[in-house]
Formats: C-alpha cells, sequence, structure tokens
C-alpha cells in the first residue's frame, strides 16, 4: 500500500462512482428511460479501478460489453456516458455508440465492445503503435472468461507475444460468461494457464481486492514498459447482477448472490484504509455523498436531454465519401 | 512513360508512400518472409511478389510478418490505425476473410460512426481475388458485394496498372478503411505508368472505351474481358461503351447514368454470383434513376449461384467469359 492519500482516495472515489453510477443506471433501466441492454459491472469495480489507477490518458483501453465501469476507471465523464446510455444528444458519441460502444479517444478508451473477444486484437494493434512509436505507453485489452474462450482472443496473445508489444490482457472472471458458470465453458480451468502457453507472464489475483489487483498491474506495467512484451492477469471477480440489468437469474442460487455479496470490493477497501488508519471513515462519507450527487444530476440532465438531431442519422459514416 | 505491370504499379504506391509518411506500416501473412527460417527473410515479399523489396527497404518494424491469425491481423490494423498508425494489413486470398470478418464489419468499419465521428480509422486491407488459377473453391472468390455493402468501409477493384497506383495512393492518403481488391489474373498485365505520385480519387469511374449503342459496366478484372468484347462486336457495327467504376464504394452513380441515358441498353459484367452483386446492384440503381433511358431490358452476365468449381472447363464456364458476354450483348441490341 504505498498509495498517497490523494490517490487513496481517488482510487475510492472511482471505485464508488462506479457503484452509484451502475446503480443508478439499474434503477433508470427499471423506469425506461434506457432503451436496449445494459450490463452492468456492480462487483467488479475494484478490477477496473486497479487496473486503470496508474495508467494515463494516453495508455489505451479495450473494453467489453459490460464497459461502464472501465470508462469510469479510465476517467470518461459520467454526465456524458449517462447522456450517451439514454441515446441523448452531448453523449460521449452523440448517441450513437449506447452503453456497448462507448468511447473517449481523448481517455485512451478504445470503446466498449459488444462481440465477446472483439477487444483484444484491437489492443494489440494498438500496442504495436506504442511500440513503433516508442512512446513507452502500453495497451490493456480487458476480457471477460466469456472471452478467453474465442479463437480471436488466443490470435491476439500470440500475436503479441510473437510482436513483443506492450499489452495487457486483463481477463475479468466473473464466473459466469452471459448464463452459463465458467467453471463449464473454461476447459482446463485456468485462464492465466492459457495465457501462459502463449508465452507470457500470468498471474491470478483476487478482484475482490482492489490493492491486490493494483500491485499486479504495477508488475505488468513494469514489465510491459522494459520491453519484454505482453503480460496477463486473471482477476477473480463476481458479477453482482445478472447477464444484463433484468435477468431473474434463475441459474444460481440465492444462497451463492448472498456470500459474494458479502464478499463486496467497496466496504474491503474501506475497511482496509480505515484500520491502517490512512483515510478516515469521514472522509470516504464525504467522497460518497459528492459522487451520489453528481450521478443524481448526470441521471437528471440526461433524462431531460433532448434526442440527437436526426440530421446526425448519416453523418460520420466516412471522414469523406 | 515507361510501362509497368500491375503488380509494380501497387509495389511503386506503397513505396513511394512509405517513404513520405514513416506511419505507414504493412502486416500480413509472409509481406516479408523467411522470419525464423534458415535462409534469408524478406525474399517472399507476399504471395504473389506485390511487395517485393519492401521489407528490404523499410526493415521488420515496418514490413511485420505476422503468424497465420487473420482476425489478429486485421484487429491489429484496426486498432494500430485508431491509435495513430496507418497500416496495410494483407489477407493473402480474399477467400480467408471468413475467419476475421468481425474485425473488419464490426470494428474497423464502425468506430467513427460508434464513436460519434472522434475517431477516424486509415487502414487498408489488402486482398486478392478472382478466378481462372485453378485454385478452387476457397481460393478463387471476389467477395466484393460483401465489402460494398457495409458502411463505413470503401472497396476499390483496379482493373489496370494505372488506375492500381493512383488508388493505392488515394487509399493510403485518406483516413478511412479500404478494402482493396487485387486481381490476381491481372497482376502481370502492363500499361503506361508515371513514375512519380499521383491520386485517383474514388467515386470516379473512368470511360474505358467510348460508345454509343449499348454501355457495358465492368468491375475490377472483368473490364479487359468487356473491353475485348466491345471491339468484337464493334466488327458488326455495335458501338460498345464500357465503363469501369472503379471502386463499389463509393460508386459513380452519375457516370453509368449519362452513358445509359446516351445507349439506352446496359449489360453488367460482374465476377460474382448473380444474387445481391454489383450487377444486381447497378441493375436496380438504373431501374430506379434512369429507367426513362432505357431501350432494352438490362443484362447481366454473372457466375452461376454455386461455389467456384476447379476442373478448369467448368471453372472457364463460370466466370463472365467473352462467348457469355458477347451472347448478352447481341441478345439486348435484338430487343425491339
Amino acid at each position: 500500500m504505498q498509495l498517497s492519500r490523494d490517490e487513496l482516495k481517488r482510487a475510492y472515489q472511482r471505485m464508488f462512482t462506479i457503484r452509484a453510477f451502475e446503480e443508478r443506471v439499474e434503477k433508470e433501466f427499471a423506469a425506461g428511460n434506457i432503451p436496449g441492454f445494459a450490463h452492468v459491472y456492480l462487483g467488479q469495480e475494484a478490477s477496473g479501478v486497479g487496473i486503470c489507477h496508474d495508467l494515463t490518458d494516453e495508455d489505451l483501453i479495450g473494453s467489453t460489453h459490460r464497459g461502464h465501469g472501465h470508462c469510469i476507471a479510465k476517467g470518461c465523464d459520467v454526465k456524458g456516458m449517462m447522456l450517451e446510455i439514454m441515446g441523448k444528444a452531448g453523449g460521449l458519441c452523440g448517441g450513437k455508440g449506447g452503453s456497448m460502444h462507448i468511447a473517449d479517444l481523448s481517455k485512451g478508451m478504445l470503446g466498449a465492445n459488444a462481440i465477446v473477444g472483439g477487444a483484444p486484437p484491437i489492443a494489440v494493434g494498438a500496442a504495436l503503435t506504442q511500440k513503433y512509436k516508442k512512446t513507452g505507453r502500453v495497451s490493456v485489452a480487458f476480457s471477460g472468461d466469456g472471452a478467453s474462450n474465442q479463437g480471436t482472443v488466443f490470435e491476439a496473445m500470440n500475436m503479441a507475444v510473437v510482436l513483443k508489444v506492450p499489452a495487457i490482457f486483463a481477463f475479468e472472471n466473473n464466473g459466469y460468461g452471459e448464463h452459463t458458470a465458467a467453471s463449464y465453458s473454461v476447459g482446463g480451468g485456468s485462464i492465466a494457464d492459457r495465457a501462459r502457453s502463449f508465452g507470457m507472464p500470468a498471474e491470478v489475483v483476487d478482484g475482490v481486492d482492489f490493492f491486490a489487483v493494483h500491485d499486479a498491474m504495477g508488475r505488468a506495467l513494469e514489465h510491459c514498459r522494459a520491453g519484454n512484451g505482453p503480460y496477463a492477469l486473471e482477476i477473480r471477480c463476481y458479477r453482482f447482477l445478472g447477464h444484463f440489468v433484468g435477468d431473474p437469474q434463475a441459474y444460481r442460487t440465492a444462497d451463492e448472490l448472498k456470500e459474494a455479496r458479502a464478499n463486496d470490493p467497496l466496504p474491503l477497501f474501506r475497511k482496509k484504509v480505515t484500520e491502517a488508519k490512512l483515510l478516515e471513515a469521514a472522509e470516504l462519507d464525504a467522497i460518497e455523498k459528492a459522487i451520489l450527487a453528481e450521478v443524481e444530476d448526470a441521471a437528471q440532465t440526461a433524462i431531460a436531454a433532448p434526442p440527437p438531431d436526426l440530421k446526425s442519422l448519416e453523418k460520420d459514416v466516412y471522414a469523406r465519401y | 512513360m515507361a510501362k509497368k505491370s500491375y503488380r509494380t504499379a501497387i509495389n511503386d504506391a506503397l513505396r513511394s508512400e512509405m517513404r513520405r509518411n514513416p506511419d505507414i506500416i504493412i502486416l500480413g501473412e509472409d509481406v516479408a518472409g523467411g522470419q525464423g527460417a534458415t535462409g534469408d527473410v524478406g525474399v517472399v515479399g507476399s504471395v504473389f511478389g506485390v511487395l517485393g523489396g519492401l521489407y528490404k527497404e523499410f526493415g521488420p518494424t515496418r514490413v511485420i510478418d505476422t503468424p497465420i491469425s487473420e482476425s489478429a491481423i486485421v484487429g491489429a490494423a484496426a486498432g494500430a490505425a485508431l491509435t495513430g498508425l496507418r497500416p496495410v494489413a494483407e489477407i493473402m486470398f480474399v477467400d480467408f476473410v471468413g475467419v476475421c470478418f468481425d474485425q473488419i464489419y464490426n470494428q474497423a468499419a464502425k468506430f467513427r460512426y460508434m464513436f460519434g465521428g472522434k475517431a477516424k480509422t486509415p487502414m487498408i486491407i489488402r486482398a486478392t481475388i478472382g478466378a481462372g488459377f485453378r485454385a478452387g473453391a476457397q481460393h478463387s472468390q471476389s467477395m466484393h458485394p460483401l465489402f460494398t455493402m457495409v458502411p463505413g468501409l470503401k472497396v476499390v477493384m483496379p482493373s489496370n496498372a494505372y488506375d492500381a497506383k493512383g488508388l493505392m495512393i488515394e487509399a493510403l492518403r485518406g483516413d478511412d478503411p479500404v478494402i482493396y481488391l487485387e486481381a490476381k489474373t491481372l497482376y502481370d498485365t502492363e500499361v503506361e505508368v508515371p513514375d512519380e505520385a499521383y491520386r485517383i480519387p474514388f467515386g470516379e469511374a473512368r470511360v474505358a472505351r467510348e460508345g454509343k449503342d449499348i454501355t457495358l459496366v465492368a468491375f475490377g478484372p472483368m473490364v479487359p474481358r468487356a473491353l475485348a468484347v466491345a471491339e468484337a462486336v464493334g466488327k458488326d457495327g455495335i458501338s460498345a461503351e464500357v465503363i469501369d467504376p472503379r471502386t463499389t464504394s463509393p460508386l459513380d452513380e452519375d457516370t453509368i447514368l449519362e452513358s445509359v441515358e446516351k445507349t439506352g441498353r446496359l449489360v453488367l459484367v460482374d465476377e460474382s454470383p448473380p444474387r445481391c452483386s454489383l450487377a444486381s446492384d447497378v441493375a436496380a440503381i438504373v431501374a430506379d434513376k434512369g429507367f426513362k433511358s432505357l431501350k432494352a431490358p438490362i443484362k447481366s452476365v454473372t457466375c452461376p449461384h454455386t461455389p467456384v468449381p476447379f476442373a478448369p472447363v467448368l471453372e472457364d464456364e463460370y466466370m463472365p467469359n467473352p462467348r457469355r458476354i458477347e451472347a448478352a450483348v447481341r441478345a439486348v441490341m435484338k430487343f425491339d
């Protein structure tokens, strides 16, 4: 725990922002204010924030269909996100992307990706740019346990090793690919072993513990920035909700969910930093209060915002056509 | 002016643009060749030799041999384009696009739109197309309609060496993903090609031969065949105009419609199965926007609705050949 007080506050601020944002998404979805699907990141906050904590805006991430948490962890604007998710003018992508395609290149966020296994090849390309231009930056490919079974991900891992690019494969194993357990679908059981077999170092990380994720990411960054090629992390975490908001989840027991909820990354973080007297409870409470107000404002703004101009329908397909 | 082959013209364009712009890189299978082997590296220069000498000049950081992993090749090109490079990815035979199509139509083609216009994806995917090589069903297709229907992609089908160079330079200086389809049967064909760089804008068709009685619109490797038929029927007094659209997306509708307005008759020559082809697409456009110009039904000469056969007699019949093209022209001319 060699993080400064300010850094700890920032980490908690980001984790709690994800929590508050996603709970609000759940609520607004139920209220009919969010069209389409919403896949929320509740329960996985320590993973995204632990991975992104030491990244700059020039470092890149490629995300998944469950990407809101990665966006927030990478510093995307919460109001812009809420506008986007509600399909409104002023959204981060002008309302053309939606929940599964939020991107903010100015923050190094190369897009949520609705294709399972879609982002890792792209992240390898982003890493190739860093190597070619000698920027010292890295590229992170977030994937789930589901994506770890996609051929594209195998190709991306092999290519990253062959080309020796600074790519970090962050596999968030939240126990479920859609409605099927990873214990069923991941043959052999270990995603880290798969990554290792391609010839890169890989670690299994406790994804409930921000500090464990942050420490492991520190080793990954050091490895990549030293020009040693890619690195993989299998982050064991848990998806508090179903595959999407509204998933009845008949495929898992109430006991399982209860046990998972008892192992929550946010109270764990609070406990660690307050017991070590790094931050006071009142400071954390103040962070929470401010974020709840920010999310409230984002939601109200987005609900009240106009839809995109119909004239935007045919714009921005090409740079020039 | 010196004559150059289609192959050399593409090489020229890549070489001069790579000298001019350090952000251009090439990646694909055996684009250099020989990596990790006991002999020389860079001696392959892509399977049809299009990239000959580029490895020697630009080295392994810019001419990057990859594993046989089309998804990773195209995906890496997309990611590199999104972050500031101008990658030229190679899919050796366009038939292999099946294993990486997601990265083309769901990823690269959509970034700009999905991200609200804030992204640009300047990348080129080169691939070889066409039957006539006795290469069988999985190495002989063209697939251009598949790319043409995807918003966000531009699709280039050069029919001669001059266009191949100018269109490649245009692709390399643009900011959109471009599918650049090289006709295998044209690699050794030669025309006069300037040494210096020049651009041919996309969406501007070439009138390859002027005529007044009938319009033939042909794509890529079908252009020389259409021209040969135009010459042949000319001996019987039929004046055929041949239009080479050069790019199928964007498509120069105006030049086609103007030609049909003049001739009143249209034959389409497209090396593609007939359904949802460029032939059916252009026929629909002309029926919609040029109906009053037509003096006869539009005829299409395409491949049959079959995979590409192997046996030479079958393959020759599969492709739009001069006999079939000429029969269509004469049938349209006879219509009253």
